[in-house]
């Protein structure tokens, strides 16, 4: 029997219902797993997606798109096919795609992370007969600590530089990474300012109830006024360029899963490498993808023929790898979290 | 070894030698002098024993882990660094070690030869336990014999030289001699008491710069001496209290390496410091730098490299005389008293850079043209008054350098890099034609743009056509002009020629690989300035 989702030359295809899953090229009806770029495409005639993420995605890809919010869970009827959106834990508005058609269920991870995030719902692990999971961490070597660890040495870095009078400057991705460290950082110890990349997400995330510390737009006079006081946020494509030269004394951050990796912090050049990553790291990947009780399992990202190996070794699971164009190890060689992480 | 930790760490973290300067200035201050004593020991390069090999520890690692080896081969790749491979999958969920470093040293790795594989196993696996991933890291490091810092030993000198209060180059005198990592050691190699008066402290050597502008622009040329550059190991030659001490500019005593040179030297009145250049020389040629290679590589000399590369100490300037400083003199005065000092010397050990004759910058531009011809890398242009400065001050002294040989050579291989570039394939093998064949004819990794280096690295991820270890064979598609120093004939290279510095000069998208250069035509140039030498 057919598969009721699979790999065609434009994306993830379900044939029965006639959607797409996150597809790379422009199509007729889109279902959106989340809005980081390598999975949110502009161009298709109709989105749907997850409520929180609607303004992401018009935020991303335009006003004057078509598309439609969806509650977690709420059940949608495409051309006979039940498709709901459940939790995915990656950031805000990601979900899983939960695809039903005559007693057959797949699921389609999109990215995701099993542990707890103040800016979305948690993971919920969906039952089904095939599931495409990503597999962007997908080697032992990956394995987070708790965030309260990471948060801890975060604050401890930020507090240090303010005692020796540097800037403190956090490198984060732009979208989902950026807001999940605004929520959890000890915004007590002092002023927060953003690169413009990041203040832009900042009204859709406080419109959807996430909570915010206070943020400023950094310009270099009010940041070097605070005499080393202030932690600037920016994204990866900052780090190196003029603007940073502009900050006076900093200190620099990067905030990755890549972080793990000593080669991958030298070769970001930056003082620091903090391991937080908004993806599930081994041990995430495996908890997730046996809690859904598949039978079948494709994966995407990363490792995903380790993984695969691995799955179809130690635990009898019928796995493979579906090339896709997410985020693949070929892309991501630079240790680009930019592209990685998304 | 949480201090020691997280200096290795700090070093990791940064290239610029003022925070590496800090960072372990700072370590050593603070930590106890058996501690300090170890650290230093480690930094010199200086190795413990290899207790445990590697696929013994990659064995436990997989057990500790429950985890299939051929996944862990999987990290490794990803990784590029077994010891850093194994700290990241071993389970620990414990947040370090407060033991200090000679504590650890002492209790978990000395240990270590003398125990029996199981009890071995214990005490490592009881390690992987205590530490943390960066702990456990630098142990792998340590007990495989593989421990490398990211600081030159010239930056540990000087740091540990700060910390004492004494001159860097006496710290390096002392470094050079006999002690063991213990604290009365370490107090006495920084002892400030009896520094002041170390016979062995070169001074700084002043560096040309290249000469990029027009030769017309220094002016009047009979304000200028020509010399040959020169293509040996530029050196101090100094002789105090009746010592001599033969100093590299890489601030290395290699008095071992040139036995017969520091022999010549004694006849030096005492007080003087000579700046030159060390030559492997014959008949009152240079030999190859090749042949010269091979008496540095030896600590000791055995009497028949002794004769098969005779050596010459070539002087161009003089700093000291008598013990007086002479370095504010002007060029040609310096010069003068060079003449006085080094005229009864055997030519064929102890000689002067005579200046060549140029009436015209003409003259000095074929000069440049013919240094191939000579053996020699180019030209030096010294200003007449000019005084010997410190460092790379530019003006005064210039090397004006013939230009480098280049072939076309297709990519045949790549590897991934070391530190920094160890994620990327960024190590290339290169071959020329032979007939349909490409036959390897040099490694090179220096030369391209991160740019650069980024597209040739997803080149080389998506065209590899086979892997070899850590190597992966590539489709031979893209196209480098390699530019090169020097080429000599070689028989442990399967195209009988090896190249010296080669590098990428050029990435020549425009040419198909077809158009590369052949072996031939490589054979060829070899023949040409074999000739000339
Ligand atoms: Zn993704
Ligand atoms: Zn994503």
């Amino acid at each position: 029997m057919a598969d009721l989702i699979e790999q065609r030359d434009k994306g993830l295809y379900c044939a029965v219902g006639d959607f797409w899953i996150d597809p790379w090229e422009p199509v007729e009806h889109a279902v959106i797993t989340h809005a980081h770029s390598d999975h949110a495409k502009a161009g298709h005639r109709r989105y749907l997606t997850m409520a929180d993420g609607v303004e992401l995605l018009r935020l991303r890809l335009g006003s004057d798109i078509t598309v439609r919010g969806a509650a977690y869970g709420e059940g949608i009827d495409i051309n006979g096919v039940q498709v709901s959106l459940h939790p995915a834990g990656h950031m805000l508005g990601s979900a899983q795609v939960r695809v039903e058609h005559k007693g057959q269920v797949a699921g389609v991870s999109g990215d995701y992370k099993v542990r707890p995030d103040p800016t979305c719902p948690t993971f919920e692990p969906v039952p089904c007969n095939l599931f495409i999971s990503e597999a962007t961490f997908a080697l032992p070597i990956y394995r987070w600590a708790d965030s309260s660890e990471v948060f801890a040495e975060i604050n401890a870095w930020w507090r240090g530089n303010q005692a020796v009078g540097k800037t403190s400057v956090l490198f984060t991705y732009a979208l989902g990474k950026a807001q999940r460290v605004l929520a959890e950082i000890d915004n007590s110890i002092g002023p927060i300012f953003a690169h413009g990349a990041l203040m832009r997400y900042e009204a859709a995330y406080t419109a959807a109830g996430v909570r915010q510390p206070p943020l400023t737009y950094c310009e270099a006079s009010a940041v070097r006024a605070q005499n080393g006081a202030a932690l600037v946020m920016a994204p990866p494509s900052a780090l190196g360029t003029p603007w940073m030269r502009k900050l006076g004394k900093v200190s620099t951050a990067f905030a990755s899963g890549w972080m793990t990796v000593r080669g991958r912090r030298r070769q970001r050049g930056v003082d620091r490498g903090f391991i937080l990553s908004d993806h599930a790291d081994w041990n995430g990947l495996i908890e997730a993808i046996t809690a859904t009780g598949a039978e079948k399992v494709l994966l995407t990202h990363g490792y995903s023929a380790a993984l695969a190996r691995w799955l179809r070794e130690m635990k009898g699971i019928d796995a493979a790898t579906l090339v896709t164009r997410y985020g693949d190890e070929d892309d991501d060689a630079d240790g680009s979290p930019e592209r990685a992480a998304s | 070894m949480r201090a020691f930790t997280e200096l290795y760490m700090r070093l990791d973290a940064t290239t610029k030698r003022t925070e590496k300067l800090t960072a372990l200035e700072s370590y050593f201050r603070s930590v106890a002098a058996e501690d300090a004593a170890w650290a230093l020991y480690l930094f010199s390069g200086r190795r413990l024993i290899r207790a445990i090999s590697r696929r013994r520890l990659r064995s436990w690692a997989a057990e500790a882990a429950s985890l299939p080896g051929w996944l862990i081969d999987e990290c490794y790749d990803n990784v590029g660094d077994l010891s850093e491979t194994l700290s990241l999958i071993v389970p620990s969920d414990s947040e370090g070690c407060d033991a200090s470093l000679s504590q650890v040293i002492a209790e978990r790795i000395k240990p270590l030869p003398q125990l029996d594989e199981g009890e071995q196993r214990k005490l490592v696996m009881q390690t992987w336990r205590d530490f943390n991933a960066p702990q456990r890291f630098l142990f792998h490091k340590l007990i495989s014999g593989s421990f490398r810092v990211g600081a030159a030993e010239k930056t540990v000198c000087q740091a540990l030289a700060n910390v004492a209060g004494i001159d860097a180059a006496v710290m390096a005198h002392r470094l050079m001699g006999k002690w063991e990592p213990t604290a009365a050691d370490f107090e006495r190699l920084c002892d400030q008491a009896s520094a002041a008066n170390d016979p062995s402290q070169p001074y700084p050597f002043y560096l040309a710069s290249p000469l990029e502008a027009e030769l017309e622009s220094l002016g009047d040329i009979a304000d200028w001496q020509v010399e040959w550059k020169w293509d040996g190991i530029r050196a101090q030659m100094i002789k105090r209290d009746g010592e001599v001490f033969l100093w590299s500019r890489g601030e290395e005593m290699i008095n071992e390496q040139f036995p017969e040179l520091v022999a010549a030297a004694k006849r030096l009145p005492d007080g003087t410091v000579l700046d030159g250049e060390v030559l492997a020389w014959e008949d009152g040629r240079p030999l190859p730098f090749h042949m010269l290679q091979r008496r540095l590589n030896r600590k000791r000399v055995e009497m028949m490299l002794f004769q098969d590369v005779p050596v010459v100490f070539m002087a161009y300037d003089v700093m000291e005389v008598e013990g007086a400083d002479l370095r504010a003199y002007p060029q040609d005065k310096r010069r003068a008293r060079l003449m006085q000092l080094t005229s009864e010397f055997d030519a064929n050990l102890m000689t002067v850079s005579e200046p060549i004759d140029c009436e015209s910058w003409g003259d000095v531009a074929s000069c440049k043209q013919q240094a191939a011809r000579n053996g020699t890398e180019g030209v030096m242009i010294k200003r007449r008054d000019s005084a010997y400065e410190v460092g790379r001050k530019k003006g005064n002294w210039w090397k004006f350098k013939r230009d480098p040989y280049t072939i076309d050579a297709v990519m045949t291989a790549a590897q991934r890099g070391h530190g920094k570039r160890a994620t990327l394939y960024t190590d290339y093998t290169f071959g020329v034609w032979h007939g349909d064949e490409l036959v390897t004819i040099a490694k090179a990794y220096s030369g391209l743009t991160g740019d650069e280096i980024r597209e040739v690295d997803r080149f080389v991820r998506r065209h590899s056509t086979d892997r070899k270890g850590p190597v992966r064979l590539v489709k031979p598609e893209l196209v480098f002009e390699l530019a090169f120093e020097g080429i000599q004939p070689s028989e442990r290279h399967k195209a009988g020629v090896a190249l010296r510095f080669p590098r990428m000069a050029r990435w020549r998208k425009d040419k198909p690989a077809k158009e590369a250069d052949t072996l031939e035509s490589v054979q060829a140039l070899l023949a040409q300035v074999e000739a000339r030498q």
